[in-house]
C-alpha cells in the first residue's frame, strides 16, 4: 500500500480534479464505463469463441447416412453345418475428407442349416460396449474378450452376461445368384433395445 | 490488501443475497477478491489514455490465437498426407470453418503489427529506461516468440506457399556457421521435409512456443505491475485506476481490433456478393493454396508480407553468394536486435533517447521501404504502361539486347540507344513482374482445382491430395505439354485473338480440340491444310495428304459438301467427340467413305478395309485415348507415321535400359487433358 502508484481506488478521491465532481455522477460514470468495458470486451471475445464452438459442433451434423446391403459371402461358402463362420463386410468408407474404396469395415458371422439357403447373420460387434465377439470353438459358443459376455450359437443371450440384449441380428437376403447379402447397421451399445444408430 | 477495503469495492448491499453470500464464501476460502481487486485497481499517473491500449490489445491477440488455436487443433492432423487435407475440410466442409480459420489466420498479421506499434508506443514514451530495463528485454523476447509462431504456423496447411517459404526459412537457418546444418535438421525433423516436419512445426506452433510465450507473458506482466504504468510526461489530467478508465479504452481498441480481422476475412465475400457472384467458402477467410509438390516449380513463392522486408533485403546482398546471405539474413537482423536491446543503455546517456527513436524510426522506415520496394518489384507490371516501351520491346527482340547492335539498328543515334537501354531495364523489370503475376494466377488456378478435385464424391485418396492433382489431366496436361510437345505444337484456339501470333511461330500442328469435328473440317480445308495450324510447318506440306485435300476434295463431282460432313462426322465419333447435330445422322455414311478405296481408305487403314498399314495413319479409333496415346508413344510406328514421321520423337520408346522420355501415365494425362477428359464436379 505504501507504494507511490498505490492501487487502492480510496487514494483517488484526495487528488484534486477529481473532487469537484458530484459523487453521483462520478458514480454514473463509473458504472457507464464500466458496463460498456465489458460490453467491448464480450463482444470482442465473442467471434473467436464462437466459430471455435461452431466448428467444435461440426461433427453433430453428420449422419452415417443410410444402410444398404452389402454383399458379404458366396451362399457356398457357408457350410450348412449350423456353425457360424466369421466373414469380412467390404464397403468403401469416407473418413472426413479420404475415401477409401472397398475396404474392410467390419464382420460378421454367418450361419446356416444343414440345406437351407436361409442365412443367419449376426454382427461381430458386442451390444455391451462395442468389442469385436470372438467364436470359440471349443466351448461352442459366442465369448466377447472384453467383459465375458457369452451367447449361443444363435447369438442368444447366455447369463449371467454383462450385454443387456442378444447379440445384434443382421437383415439378410440370399440373392439369385447365389451372393449373400447384408444390410450393414449399427445399433446402440449398452441398451437393452436394439436401436440403429444413425 | 485488507478485506474490508475489498469487500467496499465490490459494492454489496448490507443485506446479501444469495449470490452475494455465496462470493463472501468463495472469498473466505479462495481470497479471489484480492486477486481481483490487484488485477483491477492499479493506478494510472495522468488517467486513461489511448496510447497504452497496445499491450491489452497484444494480449488479447494472443488469446484470440490461444482459442481459435486450440479449436483448430481439434481438427487438424500433422502429417504430410492429412496437413493440406485437414486444412481443406476445416475451410471447406465444416461449419463455421472458415471463419475460424479466418480470425486465427487474421489476427496473426495484425498481432505483427500490434508488436510493432506497442514496440513504438514504449520506445517514444522512454519506457524501456530504468528501472524497466528488464520489462523491455522480456518484451524483445516475446516479439521473437511471436515472429517464431508466425514463421511456424505459416507450414502448417502445407501447401505451394507455406511450403516453399518454410524451404528457404530453414536453408537460411541452415548457414548459421558451426551449428547451422545440424539445426535445420532438427527442425525439419531430418534430411528431408515430411511428417516430421509437420509434427515438430506443429509442436513448436502449438505447444513449445506458446507456452514459453505464455511464461514471459506472465513475468513481462508481473514486472509491468511492479514499476506500474509508465506515464507520458507531462502529466495534465487526474490519475485514474486502470478498471474501468483504461480498460474501457483497452476494450474498445480491442473491439475495433476484432471488427478489423472480419471485415478483412468478409470482405471478399462482400465484394463477390456486389458483383453478382455466388459466395463460396474461397471467398471467406485465409487462403489455402494448392497442395506442397515439392516437384513443380513454384514461382509465386514469397514469404507473408511481414516477412517481405527481409525477403528484400536479401537481394540487396544477391551475387555475394553464402557470404551475402549469411550477412543479410543472419547478421544484420541480429545487429538489430542487439541495437534494440541495448537502448535501455544508450537512453541513460545524453542524447541516448533520441537516437534511440531515430533509430527504431529509421528501422521502421527502412521496413517499410524495402517492402514497398518488394511489393513493387512484384507488381509493377500492373501500373507500367507497357504500350509505352513497345518500341524498346520490338527492338530488343531485333537485337537480343546487344547494344552494339542497338546502335547499329538506330543508325548510330547513340542518345536514343542510351534511351532504349534505360526502356530495357524498365522492360526488364516489367516482364519479371508479370511472370510472378502469371505465377500468381496459375498458383490460384492450382488451388481452385485442388479444391474442386478434394469434393469429388470419391473423396480424397488415402495417398493424399498430391497424389490426386498429379492424376489431374486438367492441371498436369498443360505443363507436360508445355514441357514435351509445345516447342512444336501449338496449343490455341483458333478463335483466340493472339491465336494467328502463335499459330506462327509453331513448327507443328495447332492441337487445341484435336479430335473435334471443328479440328477435322479444317483439315479438310484447302485454304487451311497447308496452313501452319496443320501441315503448313512440317515435312508434309507437300505430302500427299494436302495435295489430296486441294485437288481431290475440291472436286465437287467426287466430293459433293455432304460426304465431306460425313467425314468429319465419323471422324468426330471415331474421336468420341460430340458430333454436331446437323450432320449427326452421318457418321455411317462417313465412315463408309473413309473406309472406301476410291476415298480416303486408298491411303488410310479404317476398321479393317483391307488397306495396308504404313502408307498413311491408321484412322480406326482415330482422336480417341488409344489412339493417341499410341501416337505419343510412338509415332514411327506403322500404325501412324512410320519412317514418314516428320521430328516427332518417341516419348514412349527408349533404347534398352534407359528411360523413355515421358512415362505411360504421363502421356495418358496428355493425351486425356487434349481430349478434355477431367473431372468437372456437377453442377449444382
Amino acid at each position: 500500500m505504501a507504494r507511490p502508484h498505490g492501487n487502492d481506488p480510496a487514494a483517488l478521491t484526495g487528488h484534486g480534479a477529481a473532487n469537484h465532481r458530484a459523487a453521483g455522477g462520478e458514480s454514473r460514470r463509473d458504472l457507464l464505463a464500466k458496463v460498456l468495458a465489458v460490453a467491448c470486451g464480450g463482444l470482442a471475445t465473442l467471434p473467436p469463441v464462437a466459430a471455435g464452438l461452431w466448428a467444435f459442433l461440426d461433427p453433430l451434423r453428420r449422419t452415417r447416412g443410410a444402410a444398404s446391403f452389402l454383399s458379404v459371402a458366396d451362399l457356398a461358402a457357408i457350410p450348412d453345418d449350423g456353425m457360424p463362420r466369421q466373414f469380412p463386410v467390404i464397403a468403401d468408407r469416407v473418413d472426413a475428407w479420404t475415401g477409401f474404396a472397398a475396404e474392410p469395415v467390419g464382420a460378421v458371422y454367418l450361419s446356416r442349416e444343414k440345406g437351407s439357403r436361409e442365412v443367419r447373420a449376426l454382427s461381430a460387434t458386442c451390444p455391451h460396449a462395442g468389442c469385436f465377439i470372438d467364436l470359440e470353438k471349443a466351448t461352442q459358443c459366442f465369448r466377447c474378450p472384453c467383459h465375458n459376455s457369452s451367447f449361443t450359437l444363435e447369438g442368444g443371450i447366455v447369463n449371467p452376461s454383462p450385454s443387456p440384449r442378444a447379440m445384434d441380428e443382421l437383415e439378410c437376403r440370399v440373392g439369385a445368384n447365389g451372393q449373400v447379402e447384408v444390410k450393414w447397421q449399427k445399433f446402440r451399445a449398452g441398451v437393452a433395445e436394439k436401436v440403429v444408430q444413425g | 490488501m485488507s478485506r474490508p477495503a475489498a469487500r467496499a469495492v465490490s459494492g454489496q448491499p448490507s443485506r446479501k443475497g444469495v449470490l452475494g453470500r455465496f462470493a463472501d464464501f468463495l472469498d473466505d476460502r479462495t481470497g479471489y477478491r484480492a486477486v481481483v481487486h490487484e488485477a483491477l485497481y492499479e493506478r494510472v499517473p495522468g488517467g486513461a489514455r489511448w496510447r497504452y491500449v497496445w499491450g491489452s490489445t497484444l494480449v488479447f491477440a494472443f488469446m484470440t490465437q490461444v482459442i481459435t488455436g486450440l479449436f483448430l487443433w481439434a481438427n487438424y492432423s500433422p502429417s504430410a498426407q492429412t496437413a493440406w487435407e485437414s486444412v481443406y475440410f476445416i475451410q471447406y466442409e465444416m461449419a463455421g470453418g472458415w471463419l475460424l480459420r479466418g480470425i486465427h489466420h487474421f489476427m496473426a498479421q495484425a498481432m505483427v503489427v500490434l508488436l510493432a506499434l506497442h514496440l513504438l508506443q514504449v520506445v517514444i514514451d522512454g519506457a524501456y529506461k530504468a528501472p524497466r530495463e528488464v520489462n523491455f528485454w522480456l518484451g524483445l523476447v516475446l516479439m521473437m516468440l511471436v515472429l517464431g509462431m508466425a514463421l511456424t504456423g505459416y507450414l502448417l496447411p502445407w501447401d505451394q506457399k507455406g511450403y516453399w517459404a518454410t524451404i528457404v526459412a530453414t536453408n537460411l537457418a541452415g548457414i548459421v556457421p558451426f551449428v547451422g546444418p545440424s539445426l535445420q535438421q532438427l527442425v525439419i525433423g531430418g534430411p528431408e521435409y515430411g511428417h516430421h516436419t509437420l509434427t515438430r512445426f506443429f509442436a513448436l506452433h502449438a505447444g513449445f512456443l506458446p507456452a514459453t510465450l505464455v511464461l514471459f507473458l506472465v513475468v513481462h506482466l508481473a514486472v509491468f505491475r511492479k514499476h506500474g504504468l509508465h506515464a507520458k510526461q507531462p502529466i495534465t489530467k487526474p490519475d485514474a485506476m486502470f478498471w474501468p478508465d483504461q480498460v474501457l479504452k483497452d476494450a474498445v481498441a480491442m473491439l475495433a481490433v476484432m471488427a478489423v480481422i472480419l471485415g478483412v476475412i468478409l470482405m471478399p465475400a462482400l465484394r463477390a456478393m456486389l458483383a453478382g457472384e455466388v459466395v463460396h467458402a474461397a471467398h471467406l477467410g485465409a487462403e489455402l493454396g494448392a497442395p506442397a509438390d515439392p516437384s513443380l516449380p513454384y514461382a509465386a513463392a514469397r514469404p507473408e508480407w511481414y516477412f517481405l522486408f527481409l525477403f528484400q533485403f536479401l537481394k540487396v546482398f544477391e551475387g555475394w553468394g553464402a557470404t551475402g546471405e549469411f550477412f543479410g539474413a543472419i547478421v544484420v537482423p541480429g545487429l538489430i536486435m542487439t541495437a534494440l536491446a541495448l537502448m535501455p543503455i544508450v537512453g541513460s546517456w545524453r542524447l541516448g533517447h533520441r537516437f534511440n527513436v531515430a533509430f527504431t524510426l529509421a528501422i521502421l522506415a527502412g521496413i517499410g521501404l524495402l517492402t514497398a520496394l518488394a511489393l513493387n518489384e512484384d507488381y509493377s507490371a500492373l501500373w507500367v504502361n507497357r504500350a509505352s516501351l513497345a518500341e524498346a520491346e520490338k527492338l530488343h527482340d531485333q537485337t537480343g539486347g546487344d547494344a552494339a547492335k542497338l546502335v547499329a539498328a538506330l543508325g548510330g543515334d547513340r542518345t536514343k540507344a542510351a534511351a532504349i537501354e534505360r526502356q530495357w531495364k524498365t522492360l526488364e523489370k516489367v516482364r519479371r513482374s508479370q511472370a510472378y503475376l502469371d505465377a500468381v494466377k496459375l498458383a490460384e488456378a492450382d488451388a481452385a482445382r485442388a479444391v474442386e478435385l478434394a469434393g469429388r464424391p470419391e473423396r480424397i485418396p488415402p495417398a493424399g491430395m498430391l497424389e490426386l492433382v498429379r492424376r489431374d489431366p486438367l492441371s498436369q496436361g498443360p505443363r507436360l505439354f508445355a514441357q514435351h510437345c509445345g516447342s512444336c505444337h501449338a496449343h490455341v484456339d483458333p478463335l483466340a485473338p493472339d491465336a494467328e501470333a502463335v499459330i506462327a511461330k509453331s513448327s507443328a500442328a495447332n492441337l487445341h480440340g484435336f479430335g473435334s469435328a471443328a479440328w477435322m473440317r479444317g483439315l479438310l480445308d484447302a485454304d487451311q491444310v497447308a496452313g501452319p495450324a496443320y501441315f503448313g510447318n512440317t515435312a508434309h506440306k507437300e505430302g500427299d495428304m494436302v495435295s489430296f485435300v486441294r485437288d481431290d476434295l475440291t472436286d465437287e463431282a467426287t466430293w459433293p459438301k455432304t460426304d465431306i460432313d460425313a467425314v468429319v462426322a465419323a471422324m468426330a465419333a471415331e474421336a468420341g467427340r460430340p458430333v454436331p447435330q446437323e450432320i449427326a445422322g452421318l457418321v455411317e455414311k462417313g465412315r463408309e467413305l473413309v473406309a472406301a478405296s476410291d476415298r480416303c481408305g486408298g491411303c488410310h487403314a479404317f476398321r479393317g478395309n483391307g488397306t495396308d498399314l504404313g502408307a498413311a495413319p491408321d484412322l480406326t479409333g482415330w482422336g480417341g485415348r488409344d489412339w493417341l496415346v499410341g501416337i505419343i508413344v510412338d509415332p514411327t510406328h506403322e500404325r501412324f507415321y512410320g519412317d514418314r514421321n516428320d521430328r516427332m520423337p518417341r516419348f514412349g520408346k527408349a533404347a534398352e535400359g534407359a528411360l523413355p522420355p515421358l512415362s505411360r501415365k504421363q502421356i495418358e494425362l496428355i493425351a486425356d487433358w487434349l481430349r478434355g477428359e477431367w473431372y468437372r464436379p456437377a453442377k449444382h
